[in-house]
């Protein structure tokens, strides 16, 4: 079988420096290539190239193969070459099918066709396997919908390559399901696939063929027959990936430092109670949506709250952020470029914000302290930067969760809330934090993480609980740790059923 | 592993020159080129001392704005209120009477006091009613108006004691060591202004409000106390200019301030400050408030253009340093 779109040795610079060079892959039809690589292996440049919205430096594209320089997204378009971002651009306050036809709109006599748009997004949500309803206000669709539309929007063009950028970031298991369920319609329907993903596991299900990055270079193209995860993150990092998850400290103990009695956060928690041990690392699993972040935003004072909250032995109740972090607790955002680190200032001012008090010599701050604080974090957490006078949104998403991570340890918590630790994080990155984690139960902190990634919660907690729908659904004990019995709490169902559903077969 | 880390800290410094920091600097050397041109009298030291002078009372209240944008707020009220206080001041020194310091030690007082309740005012309403600054100010601009406009039942509030009057004159038309007072007070509350911004923890905190409101609260910065006082500190500025301003016409007028608000936020744009916040220049600030003076002077002093199109060219000031920059950000990322 011919290839539809073939990069044939791209090279790509930006300056002196190169980031992709001489890669060359091929996409067939019918067929879902999975690129696979750390953050900055060189994925998104290359995704972004295949997509015609950046030029190669040396090399270039064939199409059907004839050779073809892309003018700029829209070209590559015409040509039937689609990208699925991985950020959700919508327009929050319009409705499903008018985002659908943002910027095409179907006119009659000179106005918009409301009717005629609706059914044809109507149309395009069903082959999807979809039944969101096209009035609906984007913003009242959940994460997982609103990328469906998103991806609707992108097939509504006559397609034939269909790149995804880490759809499945943002998605829970079932989500990430029927969004598979979907790309198998495209592979039937002929259309060629490109998929990108840090989950090996879901690389393993859905690919077909599998390139691997790293450092800008090309290390491997094979097929998927034979090539388990384990063995992709070895061609991903270069090195022995099987001790990704440190063992799990022995400290915990059965003294319970935080305990919290009939929680209920308006609309998103109802009757949570549950304790925390000293030096345990106790998970928190369910879909997104179900309540874990809200709970924690919460305890911390940053949302509405009612319930009982005992911190060791007495009764509390924070009013802000500031008031937790003084009784010792911290929260770190699963929004890390929202709520974590202030982008547009520099990793000194991001790093002493939570604990500024620390750094004040009589009225003033103490700027050479700081810059020594920075030093230390820089390299107690290993946070990369090319110059230290960096802004924080110039740092990749791995060095991000560690400065963010150097920044409240300086508050010298006691509970350490850690929401979604691992989101955007490469590999390696991943590994450093996971170590972290452990690193700080042993010295006696108590942990709570917040995730959706299973094999994390499995691999990384002494206890699991699950929440679903603002309940806590059922706590999975140390031994007990499987996918499935997660899954089963978090949705009420197995995961094989959960697969069949989101199918369409259940 | 780490050595990319640690080489981090060797270079970095030196060749990253902030043409955003300095872009106001190099506005002023080239109005005062464009002076020099104009005509010969612009470079005098009268001239000049003259124009710092005259930008006084906008720079203070512009020193103050630049503490409410760079949180990311808006003041409007700002010259509506230096009219209010004003009037009240007057009226405060009419009613004691006499002639001596200690009079007109409380008027000054009363004056400053009334000022930092407006700005607590503003602060309280934007922060506790949740309601965007720009509304909020625009309701208590047309409050602070009215009711100057009442005090004064349409016409003037004039200081009626000339002895008191005579005390009060030297802290507009005094001089020390050769420098009139005015610029040394403006250069005083710049200097406090900038040590607060740049060197305290609650300067940090207008930063790191200004850039991300959920980021200072996640990250347990007092976001309701530092709002509150920074339109706290607006309503101190907005005290202190009225102070060095009354002493020069003695009356307040329903005219009095009218479009200071406009003046006091195009000084804190040109000098850098972001107007979406997260970044605050005071000595920017300062220097933005001198160039709009500079214009209005350089165009008195030509035959070009009419003064009476000074507002127009304010005005444009405003857009081009907009544009600026925008298109500094785009190119420094």
């Amino acid at each position: 079988m011919a290839a539809v779109l073939r990069a044939d040795h791209v090279s790509k610079s930006f300056g002196p420096i190169e980031v992709l060079s001489d890669v060359s892959l091929d996409m067939q039809a019918g067929e879902v290539h999975a690129v696979i690589g750390e953050n900055g292996a060189g994925k998104s440049t290359l995704m972004r190239i295949l997509s015609g919205h950046l030029p190669p430096t040396k090399g270039g594209l064939v199409l059907d193969g004839e050779p073809i320089v892309f003018s700029g997204p829209v070209q590559a378009e015409e040509r039937g070459i689609v990208l699925v971002h991985q950020e959700i651009l919508l327009a929050e306050d319009l409705t499903v099918a008018q985002n659908l036809f943002l910027g095409r709109e179907v006119r009659r006599a000179g106005f918009v066709d409301d009717s005629a748009m609706r059914k044809r997004a109507e149309a395009a949500l069903a082959e999807l396997g979809s039944r969101i309803a096209p009035d609906t206000i984007v913003r009242r669709l959940s994460i997982a919908d609103r990328q469906l539309v998103q991806i609707a929007r992108a097939l509504l063009v006559p397609h034939r390559v269909v790149v995804f950028d880490e759809p499945t970031a943002v998605l829970t298991p079932v989500e990430a399901e029927s969004l598979f369920a979907v790309i198998r319609r495209l592979k039937e329907h002929g259309t060629a696939v490109l998929y990108i993903s840090h989950r090996l596991t879901e690389v393993k299900a859905i690919a077909d063929r599998v390139t691997v990055l790293r450092d800008g270079r090309l290390v491997a193209t094979r097929d998927i027959e034979g090539l388990e995860p384990i063995e992709m993150a070895r061609l991903m990092v270069g090195r022995d990936m099987s001790k990704l998850y440190p063992a799990k400290p022995a400290t915990a103990s059965d003294r319970v430092v935080l305990s919290v009695e009939r929680a209920s956060v308006g609309g998103f928690v109802e009757e949570a109670s549950f304790t925390l041990r000293h030096g345990e690392i106790l998970g928190f699993g369910g879909l997104i949506g179900a309540g874990r972040t809200e709970l924690f935003e919460g305890l911390m004072g940053l949302r509405p709250f009612q319930g009982h909250v005992i911190l060791d032995g007495r009764t509390v109740s924070f009013r802000d952020a500031r008031d937790a972090m003084a009784a010792g607790v911290v929260y770190l955002s699963e929004d890390r470029k929202g709520k974590g680190l202030l982008l547009r200032q520099n990793l000194r001012t991001n790093l002493t914000l939570a604990a500024l008090d620390r750094f004040v010599r009589g009225p003033f701050i103490d700027v050479a302290a700081e810059d020594a604080a920075l030093d230390r974090g820089i390299r107690d957490f290993d946070i990369r930067a090319r110059r230290r006078d960096l802004l924080a949104g110039q740092l990749s998403g791995g060095n991000q969760q560690k400065l963010l991570l150097a920044k409240m340890m300086l508050v010298e918590p006691r509970i350490v809330i850690i929401d979604e630790p691992t989101r955007g994080v490469d590999i390696g990155t991943k590994e450093q934090i996971y170590r972290f984690i452990a690193a700080l139960a042993e010295r006696g902190c108590s942990v709570v993480v917040i995730s959706s990634e299973m094999q994390e919660l499995i691999g990384l907690c002494h206890r699991v609980l699950v929440m679903r729908a603002g309940r806590i659904a059922g706590e999975v004990g140390r031994d007990d740790l499987t996918e499935d019995a997660i899954v089963f709490l978090a949705t009420g169902v197995h995961e094989q059923e959960a697969a069949e559903i989101a199918a369409g077969h259940g | 592993m780490t050595e990319s880390a640690l080489g981090a800290r060797a270079s970095g410094r030196g060749f990253s020159i902030d043409l955003r920091a300095l872009s106001p600097f190099i506005a002023l050397g080239v109005l005062l080129v464009v002076g020099v041109l104009v005509n010969s009298d612009f470079l005098s030291p009268s001239n000049l001392l003259n124009v710092v002078t005259r930008s006084a009372f906008i720079a203070i209240i512009a020193v103050g704005a630049t503490f409410v944008i760079a949180g990311g707020g808006l003041d409007l009220s700002v010259g509506s209120m230096a009219a209010f206080v004003a009037g009240v001041m007057i009226l405060t020194l009419n009613a004691l009477g006499t002639p001596d310091a200690s009079t007109l030690a409380l008027g000054l007082l009363t004056a400053l006091a009334l000022a930092a309740a407006c700005g607590l005012a503003n602060g309280l309403i934007v922060t506790f009613g949740r309601i965007e600054p720009f509304i909020v100010t625009l309701g208590t601009m047309g409050i602070f108006r009215a009711l100057v406009i009442y005090l004064a039942a349409g016409g003037t509030i004039t200081m009626r004691n000339l002895e008191l009057r005579e005390i009060y004159r030297p802290v507009y038309f005094g001089t020390l060591f050769g420098i009139p007072i005015p610029i040394i007070v403006f250069v005083a509350v710049a200097s406090v202004a900038a040590l607060i911004l740049y060197k305290t923890a609650f300067g940090r905190h207008v930063v790191a409000l200004g850039s991300n409101e959920d980021v200072a609260r996640y990250s347990g910065v007092p976001i309701w106390r530092v709002r509150t006082l920074t339109y706290v500190i607006q309503g101190l500025c907005v005290g202190i200019a009225v102070l060095v301003y009354v002493p020069r016409l003695g009356s307040a007028t329903p005219t009095t301030g009218l479009l200071w608000e406009l003046q006091a936020i195009t000084a804190v744009v040109i000098g850098g400050t972001a107007l979406r916040g997260g970044i605050g220049r005071v000595w920017g600030t300062v220097v933005g408030a001198v160039i709009l003076e500079l214009v209005a002077n350089i165009m008195v002093l030509s035959n070009f253009i009419s003064e009476f199109l000074v507002g127009a060219v304010q005005g444009a000031i405003i857009i081009v340093a907009m544009l600026v920059q925008r298109s500094l950000h785009r190119g420094g990322g």
